[in-house]
């Protein structure tokens, strides 16, 4: 990808020659030409949730962003609910789904599950089920928890990558009385999402994460299944999520995973030959891990590298003209070690020793093949930094 | 030139960073999260590391086109600048943390590891001049007599301040602000920061209370009679005369001041203002900017930020220097920094352990229970 196609460069004068890689899609994936025009071609609408003649042509816009999601997800359109990205469907599906019960949640999630077990929030309903040392969490740790409502795993780890066992979380959750919700925002365009087979109740989508725009997202909800509103407001959708309704970015996510999920089986081939190559030479490199075991998401690549922080290479890498994410959380600019580190047995100081390399549509193997000759110099000056 | 901006927020360090962009070096900016619990906002005053500063100092470099980042050296700051500046409070002194900041964080962490990342300098806003001549780097007094900031930079040794530029040096800082304007930063305007930048509200006797406790103490004169009751000493610093709260006023109507202070016994000894004068320092650890002088010279002597140099006459001594000032000097409190210079030329700087009438001399400083004054 080339730098000009990176959000927010515009406004930055170029720096040198060279193009710059970016390699940060699973922070986002940059908006697609598919989704923009999509956007563009919606033109002046009105309020979908008006009756007259102009409401009813934004509602037609809409529905029909709706009917195509649903179409590739494999799922009914009542049951989508659009929401202002997966962070609030997050939300909606533990807050609105969670019943009275305990919410059992793994030790790895993104910090829009984690976060929920605030003390204003869920607070101590909330318990964590612990993962193993590539961050795979037990599903027969279901059992343990104390009368759940919900359990919610999920599919693809946004730092490592690590593919969840999601079907085996649900069969144990329902086992015990419980939904399984699943945080699909990494899954989605990336794997085979498979929901109804997988016997998932809830699933939480991010139209940024595959190149569509950022600002909204869904929540799928199958048929059946009670959410309550955890905001007022209209219910303009499913009468449990307010607030007026996004045609224009509605139609940019539906464009945008039309085109993820055509292009699937060739991105996934493609991706699993840019992480190969990534992984033979970063296993090359002394005392650095890749991360999440066996079964992981093609498109990330997460390394653990002994004895240098994350940020010192991100700095370096970013000189170098390489965008990626140090994968640990970020608050007002500060790295603090990743929570999800931590949880998987990890030291502070190892669990801010981390990059995250994540791959878009395209990708190519002669950015891979720039990044792993210039890898091994910054791993050698990062681990000299004091 | 790869150079490392540290950039606080402020229109200074804006400015420098512009500067050095400008010249055509290599300039990436960097802002130091030095607090645990940054507030958005501060009331009245202005610190160095909220998240509003954070924002201000990450659009002066969105401006300026530069990389920018943060870099959490909130715990570094917290052990190497917080606790030894209530440790030395506990002790009776009065410590000057920016001193230790720029000594162990801003010129020695950061300078560090910005070294070590390929970075060839460190730039600050800060108002001091540097003349690299040969293999000797000087320091000077900045132009601006207002803003002169060697004060505080007198603790860089000749490595750190080979590595140094402050491009602010031959400015006036109305002319800073001007070229901020015309830049389109919108720090142009910000006010400057002047407060301890980790105590947000700048009630420093306040932050300590919650960080020493109150005890109380007895307020004596120099006949040794008790002439009041305080809170506890660490709200007390030598030479201060408002908020002593003494119930009874002094036999001849003059106003008081803190003389001394004695932290084991927490007894703060009051009196007249002329028996703050000081005539004679004795300082430990010092650090000598560029070469190491000779053993005894004459030069001046600054011991607050912005205070006014006076005249004396320095000695080399084991562990330390003697200085015997041509002019005394008011309320000078163990712990403050002795910077010394010649003329504009900034020789060195070392922390002042006695004076004549309160402390210890260079040959016990350190010791644990000595805390006489040199009578």
């Amino acid at each position: 990808m080339s730098r000009a196609a990176v959000p927010g460069e515009s406004s930055r004068p170029a720096e040198g020659e060279g193009a710059r890689s970016y390699l940060d899609h699973a922070a986002t994936s940059p908006l697609s030409g598919a989704a923009l025009a999509a956007m563009v071609d919606t033109g002046p609408v009105a309020n979908p949730a008006s009756v007259h003649t102009a409401g009813r042509h934004a509602r037609a816009l809409l529905d029909d962003a709706r009917e195509q999601i649903a179409a590739l997800l494999g799922v009914r359109p009542l049951e989508i609910i659009l929401t202002s990205g997966g962070t609030e469907a997050d939300t909606l599906a533990l807050m609105g789904a969670g019943g009275t019960g305990q919410v059992g949640i793994s030790a790895v999630e993104h910090a829009a599950i984690a976060g929920l077990g605030a003390p204003h929030l869920l607070g101590s309903r909330v318990r964590l089920l612990p993962v193993d040392s590539d961050g795979v969490v037990d599903p027969s740790a279901i059992a343990t928890l104390d009368h759940p409502s919900l359990v919610s795993v999920m599919t693809v780890n946004n730092e490592t990558g690590v593919v969840e066992p999601v079907a085996e979380c649900a069969q144990a959750a329902h086992r015990a009385g419980a939904l399984l919700h699943t945080d699909a925002v990494q899954g989605l365009g990336h794997l085979s999402l498979d929901l109804a087979d997988r016997g998932v109740d809830l699933a939480s989508f991010s139209a940024h994460k595959i190149g569509g725009p950022v600002g909204i997202g869904a929540l799928w909800v199958r048929r059946g299944v009670r959410v309550e509103a955890v905001a007022a407001g209209g219910g303009q959708e499913a009468g449990v999520r307010s607030g007026t309704q996004q045609v224009a970015l509605a139609r940019g996510f539906a464009a945008a995973l039309a085109q993820a999920q055509g292009e699937l089986a060739d991105r996934l081939e493609r991706w699993h030959r840019l992480r190969e190559r990534l992984v033979t030479a970063a296993r090359r490199i002394e005392a650095v891990a890749v991360d999440g075991g066996d079964h992981v998401s093609e498109a990330i690549c997460h390394l653990s590298v002994a004895g240098a922080r994350g940020d010192d290479m991100q700095l370096l890498l970013d000189a170098r003209g390489i965008d990626c994410s140090t994968g640990s959380a970020c608050h007002a600019g500060v790295s603090a070690p990743s929570q999800v580190m931590l949880a998987m047995g990890r030291t502070p100081t190892e669990a801010s020793s981390c990059l995250r390399f994540s791959f878009g549509p395209a990708t190519s193997m002669a950015e891979i093949d720039r990044l792993t000759a210039i890898l091994p110099g910054v791993v050698d000056r990062a681990r000299a930094v004091r | 030139m790869r150079v490392l901006a540290a950039m606080s927020g402020g229109v200074d360090s804006a400015v420098a960073a512009a500067r050095l962009v400008a010249a055509g070096h290599d300039v990436t900016g960097v802002h130091l999260a030095l607090s645990r619990t940054p507030l958005a906002y501060r009331e009245g005053s202005r610190g160095c590391c909220s998240l509003e500063d954070s924002f201000d100092a990450r659009r002066a470099a969105d401006r300026l086109g530069i990389p920018f980042y943060v870099w959490d050296f909130s715990q570094r700051f917290a052990e190497e600048v917080i606790h030894p500046f209530i440790d030395e409070y506990r002790a009776g002194r009065t410590p000057n943390p920016c001193l230790r900041c720029n000594e162990r964080i801003k010129f020695a962490a950061v300078l560090e590891r910005g070294m070590d990342l390929g970075f060839d300098a460190v730039a600050t806003g800060h108002y001091a001049r540097l003349d690299a001549t040969g293999d000797l780097t000087r320091m000077y007094r900045a132009i601006d007599p207002g803003k002169d900031q060697s004060y505080v930079l007198a603790v860089l040794n000749q490595d750190q301040l080979s590595h140094c530029l402050f491009p602010l040096g031959d400015s006036l800082k109305t002319d800073v602000r001007a070229e901020a304007a015309r830049l389109g930063l919108s720090v142009a305007d910000k006010p400057d920061s002047y407060d301890i930048c980790f105590i947000p509200d700048g009630d420093t006797p306040g932050w300590l209370t919650d960080q020493l406790g109150e005890q109380t103490g007895e307020f004596r004169d120099e006949t040794g009679t008790v002439v009041g009751h305080h809170d506890g000493y660490h709200h007390f610093t030598i030479g201060q005369r408002r908020g002593l709260h003494l119930g009874t006023p002094a036999a001849d109507g003059r106003p008081r001041y803190v003389l001394d202070i004695e932290p084991v016994s927490n007894t703060v000894t009051v009196g007249p203002g002329e028996d703050l004068e000081v005539h004679h320092l004795e300082a430990i650890r010092p650090v000598w900017c560029s070469a190491a002088p000779g053993a005894s010279w004459r030069g001046q002597v600054q011991v607050r930020a912005h205070g006014t140099p006076v005249g004396c006459r320095v000695q080399i001594a084991p562990g330390g220097v003697r200085i015997d000032l041509e002019t005394s000097l008011r309320g000078v409190a163990p712990g403050q920094a002795a910077v010394l210079y010649d003329g504009d030329l900034v020789i060195g700087s070392a922390t002042i352990c006695g004076t004549d009438r309160a402390g210890t001399d260079i040959a016990h400083a350190g010791q644990p229970g000595v805390d006489g004054a040199l009578r």
